[in-house]
């Protein structure tokens, strides 16, 4: 029956989001994740809140993602020591996604990379906040300088009627094309918008300072199209866009190959071979990866979640399943799971072993539901 | 003249004879949040009390449903394999979700009344 919550223990007490007042006077159900508090949902419930995304525009409290400045005249490139993109290639107002990675060609943690002109703004994941900047401080020459921002706070507002509702408050982000960045004053709030999200509707990251975020959360709640949505629909809203997720779907024994994410090598890193596992990643992509993230469409109703073990028809174990969800825009379950190569054609048919019992699937593109980024 | 009990798993129980009713409570549904599927027992499965005998899963998780009193399950509903959200609407009623014969109907008394489960509530939320 449903978690009784744990007993309290020695573990450190759960940072608060800025947002925390606003949460408790919403109704919020707040839960712990990755050190912080934060809403799984609000009273209407994961599936509205899904569907408020998919439909209007939703508002998320992501104040839990890491924020930090580089700056110095060598940030690209030094940066470009630990991870993968064409980092020093990025163009002023355009962000990046870029993957830290091991000598072992291990995915260290995946982030956002926007270039400021000035500076580089880096996003990155709550659980790895404390490793990666501290990785990235000690690989640093002495003309660069990482700042984190502990104080900033980060707001996601995502869906099709996200641009109208932010083009009401402030005409120039109408402006942003897909992964642009600006500085744009918000109702008198300076805010850095970019143009992008976990979702795969269109939509803007919020990056403001912590004392303005409740203000700002505020005035987009006030616009009629938009809704909070938490934790619960972030999950659900981002497995159907086939995004991967740090510490499920990712982890430092998985290679950028296998995660399909190959891409985010980019051109002149794919003939400099200069970052971390670049000779793994390399002969990954020569001869093909021992396994691969691929989407599966489970049969029946029944949610298939992370841990559950992929058979193919000999009755050989070829996978397991990293992340699973019911997705609620196709009224069915949804999963991604590492499998080995001869598995992961579309449309192979598969089983998956759930609670002793064998529910058959087939493999199927990813994303799951279309992205809809503004071109 | 049927009777309503519950157990710290936030199941109740309505006996009827020697038929217990089982489903959750509305505690139990907020506190899941939208259901998506349930996995009920096959009629006929002897059960022990306390033993896990459902799966009621939402958007989030799975969590087991287990027999309040041994016995044998007699009826599911099978409304629910179409309507899992049924329970999230009407948990105490049209959201049951199976029936066992219990072999001994005396242990029903054991298990919590009105005023000891919504203690049992109150002293954990």
């Amino acid at each position: 029956m449903p978690d009784t919550p744990p007993p309290p223990t020695e573990s450190p007490p759960l940072r608060a989001s800025p947002l925390a007042a606003l949460h408790a006077s919403l109704g919020a159900r707040m839960v712990p994740f990755a050190g912080w508090s934060l809403p799984v949902q609000y009273p209407g419930g994961i599936l509205a809140e899904h569907r408020q995304c998919r439909e209007r525009a939703a508002l998320f409290d992501v104040s839990h993602m890491g924020q930090a400045s580089l700056t110095g005249p060598d940030a690209a490139t030094a940066l470009e020591r630990l991870a993968l993109g064409d980092l020093a290639g990025l163009r002023p107002g355009r962000q990046r996604y870029s993957l830290l990675t091991n000598d072992a060609g291990g995915v260290l943690d995946d982030l956002m990379v926007a270039n400021l002109g000035d500076r580089l703004h880096l996003v990155v994941n709550a659980s790895r906040t404390t490793f990666d900047f501290a990785h990235i401080a000690a690989a640093l020459p002495a003309n660069v300088r990482l700042e984190p921002h502990p104080d900033w706070a980060l707001l996601a507002l995502q869906g099709p009627l996200a641009g109208q509702a932010l083009a009401r408050l402030a005409p120039d982000t109408a402006a942003l094309p897909f992964m642009g960045v600006a500085n744009i004053d918000i109702g008198n709030i300076p805010v850095l918008v970019s143009r992008s999200g976990y979702t795969g509707e269109d939509g803007f990251e919020l990056s403001v300072a912590a004392d303005q975020a409740e203000t700002l959360a505020k005035l987009l709640l006030d616009q009629p199209e938009v809704a909070p949505a938490g934790l619960g629909a972030r999950d659900s809203l981002r497995l159907e866009a086939g995004l991967p997720l740090y510490g499920q779907d990712l982890d430092e024994f998985t290679t950028p190959v296998e995660a399909g994410l190959g891409w985010a090598i980019g051109k002149r890193r794919r003939m400099a071979w200069d970052f971390p596992g670049a000779p793994t990643i390399r002969e990954q992509l020569d001869n093909g990866p021992p396994r691969l993230r691929v989407g599966l469409l489970p049969e029946g109703r029944a949610p298939i979640r992370a841990g559950v073990s992929v058979l193919a028809a000999d009755g050989a174990t070829v996978g397991l399943v990293s992340s699973g969800t019911f997705s609620p825009t196709r009224d069915a379950p949804i999963a991604m799971a590492y499998v080995q190569p001869h598995a992961a054609a579309d449309g192979t048919p598969l089983t998956l072993m759930l609670r002793g019992k064998p529910v058959p699937a087939r493999v199927a593109p990813l994303p799951f539901v279309p992205h809809r980024y503004a071109r | 003249m049927s009777q309503t009990r519950y157990t710290r798993e936030h199941e109740w129980v309505r006996l009827d004879g020697a038929v217990a009713t089982v489903g959750i409570t509305d505690h139990a549904q907020t506190a899941l949040g939208d259901i998506v599927f349930v996995e009920l027992p096959e009629p006929g499965r002897e059960v022990a009390a306390g033993e896990e005998c459902a799966v009621v899963e939402s958007v989030k998780a799975a969590s087991d449903i287990y027999a309040p009193l041994a016995g044998r399950i007699s009826e599911t509903n099978a409304v629910l394999a179409d309507d899992p959200a049924l329970i999230n609407r009407d948990p105490a009623g049209e959201g049951w979700f199976f029936r066992l014969t219990v072999a001994d109907p005396a242990a029903f008394d054991a298990l919590l009344d009105d005023a000891a489960y919504a203690a049992f509530v109150a002293e954990s939320a």
